[in-house]
């Protein structure tokens, strides 16, 4: 199963890096939440699968007893999972608000940090 | 296997109370911007309250540098766990240095700002942020966890996220999502490597996998440090990935701008320093020719990348990105005068490039330009202002005695003491470096003060106050001690670059000095 969801991971990662190389906004933010997804499951698949053996001591053992799944992927995918959706939302307002104030969700036309016909720099000293 | 066999994965001593003060600074931090976010509408109570805070973090801090200087790396993990299960969080010289640093930075730029934020900005969470960002740059310092890292890394993220788009310019706008994706799609890029790692090696705490390291595929190990190169190289805006740098710092206030140039990148840089020479020191040789080459790249590109552009505080963030590759030349030569040049020049950028990026502030504020085509003859008008100007030129450059010479010293020192043709490469990327970026600068300084000016009896756009000057004024000044008396700093970087190069004691402060593989 391992080899299933490795491959997964990279048709997600293939997939979110092309979405990036695109010019419009909107794609490139679909293609960061795809990337993200990508990396979840590739830490996810990192800690090893196992099915079925959920990682809970019995009571009056005190230690595991066979066995059991591995659980600090899960906590490292949770803390990925909500750091990502945070900036995510704020991608998803700042590009929002891009749109409404230069009119421009294409990169090409967004020069306004960058003015697209830079002057030549003074020829003096 | 029974429980009797199990080594032991608790600890079981009281942590020692002076222990504490590792994680103090962050937790200052994160208290105070939480409290500045609830009383954020009091004007005049958030500039006190951040200014006290930070003022708190300095002392932790430093008392926390003499302890590590005096007695080595100290360490603490958090919930009692042993290494690898519990985060540990470590402080060694430069680790606790570069954090008191940034917090110095940090309360400088602080009056800065109290001087140059318009009152109609009062009560937007400034303060908090700031407090955010240097809880994420401080804690990105100590940890000594990777997981760790990555989640102090997007504090800071988020942090500066907001800084740049306060007050919501068209272009603080644009700056920002150029800034916004690239920085995201790095830190996503390091969590991917995260990941590889923890499935190469099963742990992610820093003193556990230089035990392990060794034991895993090289080559798998070699792909994980290429994709931190990658990620890390981009947060440092080294050069073929230093895109967003200037496309987005000149976008903010100046303050915000001072700040970020000072602290950010150096975060970066550090973070690659931490990973390849401490924690995978073998990997680290067999990516040699690619730091190298990308050493070299950045030194050069970047003052040429001043030369050619108008708008001043541009020109300034490629002075940054050419600090970045002196670090990273120091990198690719891990010796002990190497990393010691790498260390000392992390401290001479964080001061120099916010010095930089303030009386770059104070200029447009004075000429009411940011090109610097249409400034002029400023020198009648300030002479402070550039002399200020002029020796914070001549830091960056390294001209003696000021506080750049000393760690491009000792770089060039490391670069002929390799006695190879890499070396020398180096040696010679430095010397161009130095020079191109004196050329970019003089021309700077003479364009902007000292010839024949369009506004010389042109009524002040706008005169900088008292407290602009003395934030300035305190931080050059600090710079210029720094340069004159630079034997403190050298013990700093000696004991801090010793024990990068030999982690024996750093992985001692862990507790997992009785574990062997």
């Amino acid at each position: 199963m391992d080899y299933v969801v490795a491959a997964l991971v990279g048709c997600f990662v293939a997939l979110g890096v092309y979405m990036l190389l695109s010019r419009s906004l909107i794609r490139m933010l679909l293609g960061v939440v795809i990337l993200g997804n990508g990396v979840n499951l590739l830490i996810f698949t990192a800690g090893r699968l196992t099915l079925d053996i959920a990682p809970i001591v019995p009571e009056g053992v005190g230690h595991s007893v066979g066995p059991i799944a591995n659980p600090l992927p899960q906590a490292l995918i949770l803390t990925a999972i909500v750091i990502g959706f945070a900036m995510f939302s704020f991608l998803l307002v700042l590009a929002y608000r891009t749109y409404q104030a230069l009119d421009a969700d294409n990169t090409d036309t967004m020069r306004v940090a960058e003015p697209e016909h830079a002057p030549n720099p003074t020829l003096s000293y | 296997m029974a429980a009797e066999n199990l080594p032991s994965a608790m600890i079981e001593t009281v942590t020692h109370a002076a222990a504490w003060v590792i994680v103090l600074p962050m937790a200052l931090c994160l208290m105070g911007a939480a409290l500045l976010l609830i009383v954020r509408k009091y004007s005049g109570l958030g500039f006190m309250l951040a200014l006290t805070v930070v003022a708190g973090i300095i002392s932790c801090e430093t008392s926390l540098l003499l302890q590590v200087m005096e007695s080595g790396p100290v360490g603490m993990t958090m919930g009692k766990w042993l290494p690898p299960f519990g985060i540990s969080f470590t402080a060694d010289v430069f680790g606790a240095s570069f954090a008191l640093t940034a917090a110095v930075v940090t309360l400088i730029v602080l009056l800065y700002a109290e001087a140059d934020r318009p009152a109609s900005l009062a009560g937007d969470g400034f303060y908090a942020l700031v407090l955010l960002l240097l809880a994420g740059v401080t804690g990105s310092f100590l940890t000594g966890d990777l997981f760790n890292l990555y989640v102090w890394f997007e504090l800071m993220l988020i942090a500066s996220f907001g800084l740049i788009v306060i007050g919501g310019r068209p272009v603080q706008l644009d700056g920002a999502i150029k800034y916004g994706f690239l920085n995201f799609l790095a830190t996503t890029i390091f969590l991917l490597s995260l990941g590889l790692l923890y499935g190469l090696l099963g742990t992610l705490n820093m003193a556990d996998i230089l035990r392990v390291a060794s034991l895993a595929n090289p080559a798998a190990m070699v792909g994980v440090a290429a994709l931190m190169l990658l990620a890390f190289g981009m947060k440092a805006a080294a050069f073929p990935v230093n895109a967003w740098l200037p496309a987005s710092y000149h976008a903010s206030p100046a303050a915000v701008s001072a700040l970020m140039a000072g602290l950010l990148t150096k975060v970066g840089i550090y973070a690659l320093l931490r990973t390849l020479v401490i924690l995978l020191p073998t990997t680290r040789d067999a990516l040699e020719p690619v730091l190298v080459l990308v050493a070299v790249a950045t030194l050069v590109a970047a003052p040429l990348g001043t030369i050619a552009e108008t708008n001043l505080r541009r020109a300034i963030g490629f002075l940054v990105i050419g600090g970045i590759g002196a670090v990273l030349a120091g990198i690719a030569m891990p010796s002990l005068t190497g990393v010691s040049g790498a260390g000392m020049y992390i401290f001479h950028a964080m001061l120099t490039m916010t010095a930089l990026y303030l009386v770059a502030g104070l200029i447009e504020k004075q000429t009411g330009e940011t090109d610097s085509r249409h400034m002029g003859g400023l020198y009648a008008s300030s002479a402070p202002l550039s002399i200020l100007f002029l020796v914070l030129i001549l830091g960056t450059a390294g001209v003696p005695p000021l506080l750049g010479f000393w760690p491009k010293l000792l770089l060039i020192q490391a670069g002929l003491a390799e006695g190879d043709a890499v070396g020398g490469l180096l040696v010679v990327a430095l010397l161009t470096n130095a020079v191109l970026t004196m050329i970019a600068g003089s021309r700077l300084w003479t364009h902007i003060f000292w010839r024949a000016g369009f506004i010389p009896d042109a009524p002040l756009a706008e005169a900088p106050g008292r407290l602009h000057y003395l934030a300035t004024g305190l931080l050059t000044l600090l710079i210029v001690a720094a340069g004159l008396w630079p034997n403190p700093l050298f013990e700093v970087v000696r004991i801090g670059a010793g024990d990068m190069v030999n982690p024996a004691r750093y992985t001692a402060a862990f507790g997992l000095a009785e574990l062997t593989p």
